[in-house]
């Protein structure tokens, strides 16, 4: 299929693939203003960022409706971002402002929107799956058709509350899409170096659920991917794992320095960046034009400037508030 | 004007050395360039720039170590309006950082300020609440034997004391409080003759000059702000005390310890009988008004029972005032541990001899008790004669 | 008034709230075919079926969060974790999931989860079963700690705390599940806010909670007959503490003992003799007692368990040391 082959069908939708690789593009400035605000001392703590995965984050979240319950990690921006929640809350969260999606209390690690099933955010590696777990127990248990996607690292597949989730949601045939973001690395270590099996997508078979490995680089595979395991999980069957093999090209997080991985691993990787890769094969089918790609980077860039413009005129929460919404303090 | 500051790269991070950088002076960079290498505690960072543009100036120099935050480069910005010149923020060397002097705190007021009470306490175990009812029944702890743990006293020690005493046989609760209050004041003023050489000195002054201002003064006032002489004389006592600070303070372990600040105690009768002498906390710094202010709020809070422990255990000095009754001079007792007293009597209209003329002029007499151990006469009579002097210039009051 | 023992007291409690409540289930080990580790979930599998009464696997971690997931979700669960000791397991989800989401979330979320967990030792169960770990529970701000000693309250606890927006904790003792009691099953309202004063006194105030109640109760008629009258005060809750209860009676006794089995270093009891320093002082006529478990690791042979746990002779002596001798 070439640009010149104009009688050739294309194999997608120009409108769709247009958003799919804004979302993505989005994702990308997003991330990279906020290592810039964060080098400039505007967001605090830790910053994980999403650079070289978003083709998951958005792939998989084209697949899940409104209704649908979704769970991350505190790598969390892609997803947040893919999910709709205005970038310029989310800026605002990492500044610690009272208009962030959190109202400050979280920051980075921690987006909560409840208004679109946006339950976090967790640090502790693992610790969403159980909660995951749960949401799909109550969609069940009230007949809800909704279904919960989970997000995780390769790294959380290590902790028990993996294997416990899994095996929970397979027993009660629980509305889960387990999706596993192997970037092949849990935080400084190699996944072959703390996996006896590495092929993550095997593991499944262990608690008798379906999975799959998908190549996480290609969005439009990641897409198919994803339908292929939610439309299983939306039939009432059960769990899925979903594999997606993708890699970070930023350090674990703003603190790392990075020094357990070769330039020339990142390098190769790099080569196959999922926003490169898609915008070539949107220009060999015809579909992107480098006016179309002018207007989309604008747009991006409009947006992300309002996000901190918004962010640093955001007062911030009063400290009277402090107390506010710790629970247990209400007298009955 | 785009700055490129040494940026935070890890939440532990406080400063960098810059290694090299890995541009010059008038070479254009896009934003994501690399645009230095750092040195930091963890590696060595590869550093981009944010910013696309020419490279105007370089500020840092390799070897240098700053705080993130520092502006290292100056980038004038493509497609931006110049902007103006940020001012150089003040570079820090890279040397073994020098330790922040400590803050040296203020020096404490000595220890222990004993309450105007009869309770010392200082170095008797009593329990707290033990403590409380000995203090409420003006008995002395020190005359009771603590059958508590390692001799400390309690509460019950406290209650068969007061039994085996003469005469008031019912517990600290049941006593009513003008009956606990006496008995207080009694002990305390039976110890401070017990144990204070006394010495009385009086002075007669002259109030033509601050009764005529004051009632200037108050022509300017509203009704609720009017003053009364009272508080000319409770201010002219504290600017006096800061010519003569030893009769200022305690007398405290066998020795004099002037305060550092000057805290009045205004004696204050009490309907039903009964006498309290809070504190005006710095007194000497209280502009008449404020003056007049606490003073109202103390003796409403000293009928209502409502002072705190603090103003009754502050003060440094006691002012005491007998006009109102009627009386010419008051010859007071110190409230220890205290080491003077001031007395006011009333203002009498007398015939006065001045330069050769009679006239008749209102006149107060002013008393000085003093604590012999701590002053003599010639201190307390100069102190009285500063009163005096402050008092004639009212203004300045 | 029925009679009925705490167990029965507990299982009515979650009966009612089963009948009532469709958002209501039960989750955890053993609690369906088992009937309960502790026979509390007896009859409930046959009554209201495995979607309400669920058989979990051994997975702390996972049911306790799948609970917080529910919960988010618009149920009402009761998650059983067998013992305190196995908590531990699930220690992430309970502190870093169910205690901070409402306020990690800006107060977006909330978590109307209630926990029932039996604990503390006397049973020789020996090092790994033995914990009384309320204390640190009690710690953790985002959460509610309820200890029922009696069996109105087993009773009354549970439904309460299913009325609460946040997570409630309900510590049952294991040694008082036999414990006969009455319950009023008409009742409709139940306070977790009041300590309760069990026996009214003069001379010094017994504090504890939980299982050691009776200890010091007895403690308390031994003591009268030394001409002691001690007041016994169950704390029933422990966050958030009812602190006024605790000062009323210190103001009144002047004297204070705390009974804790937990540990005594940096157990609930430093926390509550710290509350009376604070608010008590004038009135202490003796420093604030503990009486706590040795320092050690819960050993197996009985005279060792006895020498370790706090018992009834300790109490005596404590509140004795600090009551003065007449005469």
């Amino acid at each position: 299929m070439t640009a010149s082959d104009t009688s050739a069908r294309p194999l997608v939708d120009r409108e769709h693939s247009l958003f799919l690789l804004r979302e993505m593009l989005r994702i990308r400035r997003f991330e990279e203003k906020a290592a810039e605000m964060y080098s400039l001392q505007k967001i605090h703590g830790f910053l994980h960022l999403y650079i070289g995965e978003e083709a998951t984050g958005v792939g998989a979240m084209q697949v899940f409706t409104q209704q649908d319950n979704i769970v991350a990690t505190y790598r969390e921006h892609g997803q947040a971002l893919a999910r709709g929640i205005p970038a310029r809350v989310l800026m605002a969260e990492m500044f610690g402002k009272a208009t962030g999606c959190s109202h400050g209390h979280g920051g980075s690690m921690h987006f909560f929107d409840v208004s679109r099933r946006f339950y976090g955010g967790y640090a502790i590696v693992g610790g969403g799956l159980p909660v995951a777990v749960g949401l799909a127990l109550a969609d069940k248990m009230q007949n809800r058709k909704a279904i919960t996607g989970c997000y995780f690292g390769d790294g959380a597949v290590a902790e028990g509350e993996f294997h416990e989730s899994l095996n929970l949601a397979a027993l009660w045939k629980l509305p889960v899409v387990f999706l596993c973001e192997n970037n092949l690395y849990a935080m400084g270590t190699a996944l072959e170096r703390y996996q006896a099996q590495t092929d993550i997508s095997r593991k499944a078979s262990a608690y008798g659920l379906p999975s799959s490995a998908v190549d996480g680089m290609d969005i439009l595979a990641v897409e198919a991917a994803a339908k292929q395991a939610t439309d299983y999980v939306r039939g009432g069957n059960g769990p899925y794992l979903l594999e997606s093999r993708t890699y970070r090209f930023r350090a674990h997080s703003m603190a790392d320095p990075d020094l357990y991985r070769t330039k020339e691993e990142i390098e190769s990787w790099k080569k196959r960046d999922p926003i490169v890769l898609f915008e070539r094969k949107l220009r060999e089918l015809g579909l992107l034009a480098d006016s179309d790609l002018g207007r989309i980077e604008s747009g991006i860039a409009a947006e992300i400037e309002d996000a901190v413009q918004f962010a640093e005129a955001s007062p911030e929460e009063s400290i009277e508030d402090l107390l506010k919404d710790v629970g247990g303090q209400v007298a009955r | 004007m785009a700055e490129f500051v040494m940026p935070q790269l890890g939440a532990d991070m406080s400063a960098g050395k810059l290694i090299q950088w890995r541009k010059k002076v008038g070479d254009r960079v896009e934003r994501g360039d690399i645009i230095a290498d750092v040195e930091t505690d963890k590696a060595d960072i590869e550093v981009e720039v944010f910013s696309t543009g020419t490279i105007e100036k370089i500020l840092i120099q390799p070897g240098e170590k700053v705080p993130v935050g520092t502006v290292m480069a100056l980038i004038r910005e493509e497609g931006k309006p110049a902007a103006a010149e940020v001012p150089a923020v003040p570079r820090e060397v890279a040397a073994p950082t020098t330790p922040v002097a400590p803050v040296q705190a203020p020096p404490m007021p000595a220890a222990a300020v004993a309450p105007p009470r009869v309770a010392e306490a200082l170095r008797i175990h009593i329990s707290p609440v033990a403590r409380k009812l000995a203090a409420d029944l003006g008995i002395d702890p020190a005359t009771i034997t603590g059958t508590g743990p390692g001799g400390r006293i309690t509460l019950e020690d406290v209650q068969q004391a007061a039994q085996a005493q003469a005469a008031k046989p019912a517990p600290a609760p049941e006593m009513d409080r003008a009956a606990r209050m006496r008995q207080a004041i009694g002990a305390a003023m039976a110890r401070s003759k017990r144990e204070i050489p006394h010495y009385y000195l009086s002075t007669t002054i002259d109030m033509g000059r601050p009764l005529a201002w004051l009632t200037q003064e108050n022509l300017k006032r509203s009704v609720e702000d009017r003053l009364v002489y009272g508080v000319l004389l409770v201010k002219a006592v504290a600017l006096a005390l800061r010519q003569f600070p030893d009769l200022n303070g305690f007398w405290v372990g066998g020795k004099p310890t002037p305060k550092p600040d000057i805290h009045v105690g205004v004696a204050i009768s009490l309907r039903g009988g009964g006498l309290v002498a809070p504190a005006i906390h710095d007194t000497d710094r209280l502009s008449l008004g404020e003056l007049m202010k606490s003073f109202r709020d103390l003796i409403q809070r000293a009928r209502a029972g409502s002072l705190r422990s603090s103003e009754l255990s502050d003060p440094t000095i006691t002012v005491t005032s007998l006009g109102e009754q009627g009386v010419e001079a008051v010859f007071g007792v110190i409230y220890p541990p205290q080491v003077a007293l001031v007395g006011f009597g009333k203002i009498v209209e007398r015939p006065w001899a001045s330069e050769g003329q009679i006239t008749a002029r209102p006149i107060l007499t002013a008393t000085l008790s003093g604590d012999h151990r701590v002053t003599d006469g010639h201190r307390g009579g100069l102190f009285l004669a500063a009163v005096e002097r402050l008092l004639q210039e009212p203004s300045l009051l | 008034m029925t009679k009925m023992t705490y167990r029965e007291a507990v299982r009515a409690a979650m009966r009612k709230a089963l009948r009532e409540d469709p958002r209501v289930f039960l989750m955890g080990e053993d609690v369906g075919r088992y009937g309960g580790a502790f026979a509390v979930s007896h009859g409930l599998l046959a009554e209201f079926g495995p979607e309400r009464i669920r058989d979990a696997p051994l997975s702390e971690s996972a049911f306790f969060g799948a609970g917080i997931g529910a919960a988010l979700g618009g149920m009402r669960p009761i998650v059983e974790i067998m013992t305190i000791n196995f908590s531990m397991l699930a220690m992430d989800q309970i502190l870093n999931n169910a205690a901070t989401l409402r306020h990690m979330s800006g107060g977006q979320l909330n978590v109307p989860l209630v926990c029932r967990v039996a604990t503390g030792g006397g049973r020789q169960m020996a090092a790994q079963h033995s914990h009384s770990l309320e204390g640190w529970y009690a710690h953790i701000p985002g959460i509610k700690v309820l200890t029922p000693a009696t069996v109105p309250d087993a009773y009354g606890m549970v439904l309460a705390a299913l009325r609460e927006p946040d997570p409630v904790f309900i510590f049952e003792h294991a040694t008082l599940y036999p414990l006969e009691g009455e319950v009023d099953e008409s009742a409709e309202t139940f306070d977790i806010t009041r300590a309760a004063v069990m026996r009214p006194g003069n001379n010094v105030s017994l504090i504890t909670y939980g299982g050691t109640l009776g200890k010091a109760m007895e403690a308390a008629v031994r003591l009268a007959s030394d001409g002691v009258d001690a007041e016994v005060i169950d704390l029933r809750t422990l966050r958030p503490l009812d602190t006024q209860t605790i000062v009323n009676s210190v103001a009144k006794t002047h004297r204070a003992v705390i009974v804790d089995e937990a540990w005594r270093t940096g157990s609930f009891s430093a926390e509550i003799s710290a509350q009376i320093v604070e608010n008590v002082f004038d009135d202490l006529d003796a420093p604030v007692a503990r009486v706590c478990s040795a320092e050690a690791p819960m050993p197996y042979a009985k005279h060792l368990e006895a020498a370790t746990l706090p018992q009834v002779d300790q109490i005596v002596a404590a509140a004795q040391e600090l009551v003065p001798r007449h005469g």
